[in-house]
């Protein structure tokens, strides 16, 4: 990989490492041994299920407030700061710059993520007493997750790159409400007529499509996702975040730093 | 070549709410700089010098004019590698060692991986921070912060080094320092192009100046020529307790101390006032030419120009840095 | 300047890709049409999703209504037939917002209505609605509703009259629900009656698929009865001339009839060789009884709704 944008997004990772942000996993695994622990004792044959919820919706909401947290401020910290200009009167071009710093983050998650998984699968293995076939799926849910945070990495660091941090994290999680509701935003814009059905559709197809990346539940009870669904998300969540970086590189390369 | 070529370069803003008012910055500026020269860019706070860099290095965009450093486009990354840059209060990634900080930037700056960790330990030592290598910046002190922001500005061995107010903050050591390295940076062969508003600094180390007031050019040239453009003045000192007549008809300004008399006057009047006092058979205990200071002439720059009419008449003068006119004896 | 250039890439890439993200959405939507929906058979307990939304329950329940009447017009469109997920759809709407009345009116009708038309089940709609009416006991068009649901589908003509009793007892009751009442006790099974609360429904509803639906049952009477009448005008000619007619022309020729009679739609009847009289086209008119053609088989997508063509 071109050697700035990797040394960007390693210093990136750094800084998240050295701001503690990898304690969440002390959280996390508290939270979820004590569920397991407790729903262990009460055992009334949805264990699993319990688990399986409980585990992978913290997972995406640890992680969606952190990559919000956090990614709010990799721009806007940096210009504010002014610790970017002795960055950008070197080599480096500014979308280099944007890029490092999003491979960063999604490194940091991506990290995050790995180690919740093999907390959620030791809490699973632990009132399950082994792990069937289906837990495949879990893996699967994990991964649509991962390409949720990809995508609202891609959102935070979007409106950091010309909005304050405060302003980013309000736009930032608004997008993730309204994105996980899209859906019926589509279906609304449909019943509506006129500019306003015009409108809502518009911005029914530009939100991404966070309910599609949520298996979470189906994959509590034990049921598979089509493999056809498996591209047809990882396709839209790739393009979708190249385009919201894009934006942000737009965005930024002209941008007159104070 | 000229290290630096700056051809009409302009920058105005859009201020106010919906961007309407232009705000010039910086009115259209030409100068070069010569290769192996240490450069001047002084003027008051608010006078376009940060700008001016900002531009130079890549952090803004001009509005017009275009310029070269080294021959090459202000975007080329080709150019970018062979300069360094230390703003005004840098501020850099505090959660980073001195090392580590200087190690990326090296990275990002293409230095050769090999030779990255020599060059890191080497450029330390010569700033005098070999000792905090491996130290977090949130715990250096404003002097160890600016003396960071100068390895990191040399590290890749740069051709022209740009300071933007390097000795800001510093106590007198540490601006001794400063001036000694920048002296060596010039015996390396460097260009150097730094900006202030302290005229002592720059009467020191540069080989030439520009002087920038309220986004406009108001002069430019070697420091001797600058000074000595204006007309010289001596400074009698006698033994006497009466100023005679004809020196008093100069209306020059008498110091009077103990039974000593100090004046200032033009160069003109010199022998003029020399005859009054052998006259007067007073006793003479120094005549010594005075050299217009700088800050003379940066000051008659800058009220000539307010008194012709200047260019913004809603931004007041205020030449800031300037100490009370005094003789420099 | 290649910042110039830079940007130009930039742009592209945004609108292409922005551009191809739209497409994919497509895709992906029909990859799982009625996921949502389905995930809806997950949620067990409605009143842990009410504790869960933290207070927001009441946009959950438009978000859900929302989602059942989409469910209600998919499901029509595609002919499912089963509704399977209406009643649990309705169910959490409800609990989150019991006092979002169009929910108990619209699961009145499409709940207990008979497939393809509703989801056939209804002694749902009547826990549905009398949970309606405990949360909401001051608002009539309940009572309304729960009578229809026991006369229409049960057949149970003394609930009927029950329930519109008790809601003319309101304050402010439409006057008309003590004239049902009376109806149903009189004359329950006549025609004239369901004819009379299909006519009501259509005058107070605010719901379009309602509206319709009421629409469609009256011009269903309106057809019966025409077939009838036709039927013994036809017997009279018949009377009269000895033979069967060929073609209604011949009836206008006798002096029966004033022109080609007209279904309420504006298609003209047809006259079979064995005397019969049949609509033109049964699919426009469901829930009709008299006039089907022989052998004929209803299509599988009745044609209620403004939207059904």
């Amino acid at each position: 990989m071109n050697p700035r944008i990797y040394c960007i997004a390693t210093n990136t990772f750094r800084e998240a490492v050295r701001d503690r942000v990898l304690y969440n996993l002390i959280a996390f695994a508290l939270l979820l041994s004590g569920a397991a622990i407790l729903v262990g004792q009460i055992s009334i044959d949805i264990e699993r299920l319990v688990v399986i919820n409980l585990g992978l919706t913290a997972v995406s909401l640890f992680g969606v407030v952190i990559a919000i947290f956090i990614g709010i401020g990799l721009v806007a910290k940096e210009i504010d700061k002014r610790t970017l200009y002795t960055v950008l009167s070197r080599p480096v071009r500014r979308w280099e710059f944007i890029a490092g710093k999003f491979f960063g983050l999604a490194g940091t998650l991506l990290v995050n993520t790995f180690f919740m998984a093999i907390g959620v699968f030791a809490a699973l293995l632990y009132v399950s007493h082994h792990l069937q076939a289906s837990d495949g799926s879990v893996l699967v849910a994990l991964y649509f997750i991962v390409l949720q945070f990809v995508v609202i990495t891609a959102l935070a660091l979007f409106f950091s790159s010309f909005s304050s941090p405060l302003l980013s994290a309000v736009f930032a999680f608004s997008i993730f409400v309204i994105g996980s509701f899209s859906e019926d935003l589509r279906g609304f814009a449909k019943m509506t007529h006129g500019a306003a059905g015009w409108l809502a559709t518009c911005v029914a197809y530009l939100v991404p499509n966070f309910s599609a990346l949520n298996v979470i539940s189906r994959v509590a009870h034990g049921e598979a996702v089509a493999s056809q669904l498996i591209g047809y998300n990882t396709a839209y969540a790739l393009i979708y975040t190249l385009a919201v970086l894009s934006g942000a590189v737009l965005i930024f390369e002209r941008r007159n730093l104070k | 070549m000229a290290a630096i070529e700056i051809l009409g370069l302009e920058k105005t803003y859009s201020v106010g709410f919906w961007r309407k008012r232009p705000k010039c910055a910086l009115k259209p500026l030409h100068l070069a700089v010569e290769e192996g020269e240490i450069f001047g860019f002084l003027g008051p706070n608010g006078a376009g010098k940060t700008t001016t860099l900002k531009m130079l290095v890549g952090l803004a965009f001009p509005s017009g004019g275009t310029a070269r450093i080294l021959g090459m486009e202000l975007d080329d990354p080709k150019m970018k590698a062979q300069i360094g840059f230390l703003p005004e209060q840098p501020y850099f990634y505090d959660y980073l060692t001195a090392g580590e900080l200087l190690k990326y930037y090296g990275q990002l700056s293409g230095v050769d991986a090999k030779q990255l960790s020599s060059k890191v330990d080497e450029v330390l030592t010569r700033v005098g921070l070999q000792d905090a290598a491996n130290v977090q910046l949130r715990k250096f002190s404003k002097g160890m912060l600016q003396r960071a922001g100068i390895a990191q500005a040399i590290l890749h061995d740069p051709k022209v080094v740009f300071l933007d107010e390097p000795m800001s903050g510093l106590d007198p050591m540490g601006r001794r320092e400063v001036r000694s390295l920048i002296e060596e940076l010039k015996a390396e062969g460097k260009t150097v192009f730094f900006s202030t508003h302290i005229l002592s600094d720059a009467e020191a180390l540069c080989d030439r100046v520009a002087i920038i007031h309220l986004g406009e050019l108001r002069g430019i040239g070697a420091i001797a020529e600058l000074t000595s453009a204006v007309r010289g003045k001596v400074e009698i000192v006698w033994q006497a307790t009466k100023v005679p007549a004809s020196i008093q008809a100069l209306d020059a300004e008498c110091h009077f101390a103990g039974d000593t008399i100090r004046v200032v006057i033009t160069e003109e009047n010199q022998d003029a006032a020399l005859e009054a006092l052998r006259r007067e058979r007073s006793r003479l205990i120094s005549v010594t030419p005075v050299r217009t200071s700088l800050e003379d002439y940066f000051i008659a720059q800058l009220t000539k120009y307010n008194e012709a009419g200047a260019s913004n008449p809603a931004v007041p003068v205020a030449p800031a840095g300037a100490k009370s006119a005094g003789a420099r004896s | 300047m290649s910042s110039r250039r830079d940007t130009a890439i930039a742009a592209t890439i945004v609108m292409a890709s922005m551009a191809a993200s739209v497409l994919l959405l497509r895709q992906v939507d029909q990859a799982r049409t009625g996921a949502t929906l389905q995930e809806v058979l997950y949620i067990s307990s409605p009143k842990l999703l009410k504790r869960l939304s933290l207070g927001y329950d009441g946009l959950l329940a438009d978000v859900y209504w929302t989602r059942t009447v989409q469910y209600y017009g998919g499901m029509h469109h595609t002919g499912g037939g089963n509704y399977a997920l209406l009643e649990p759809l309705l169910n959490i709407t409800t609990q989150l917002d019991p006092h979002l009345i169009p929910a108990y009116e619209f699961g009145g009708t499409f709940l207990s209505a008979k497939p393809p038309q509703g989801a056939g089940v209804p002694q749902k709609a009547v826990e549905l609605v009398e949970y309606g009416i405990r949360n909401n006991p001051g608002d009539w068009h309940l009572y309304y509703d729960l009578g229809f649901i026991y006369y229409m589908d049960l057949k149970d003509y003394r609930g009927a009259a029950d329930a519109f009793m008790r809601g003319s007892q309101l304050p402010n009751a439409h006057p008309f629900l003590r004239i049902l009442a009376a109806q149903m006790a009189a004359h329950g099974g006549e025609t004239q009656t369901a004819r009379m609360l299909w006519s009501a429904t259509y005058q107070t509803t605010h719901d379009e698929h309602v509206k319709a639906n009421a629409a469609a049952h009256l011009r269903a009477f309106q057809a019966d009865q025409d077939v009838t009448d036709l039927e013994r005008v036809v017997d009279i000619y018949r009377q009269r001339t000895g033979h069967l007619p060929a073609s209604f022309h011949e009836m206008v020729g006798a002096g029966l009839l004033r022109g080609i009679p007209e279904d309420p739609l504006g298609k003209p009847y047809r006259l079979t060789s064995s005397a019969r009289v049949e609509v033109t086209d049964a699919d426009d008119l469901p829930f009709i009884e008299h006039g089907l053609p022989a052998g004929y088989v209803p299509s599988v997508v009745p044609k209620i709704l403004p939207s059904d063509k």
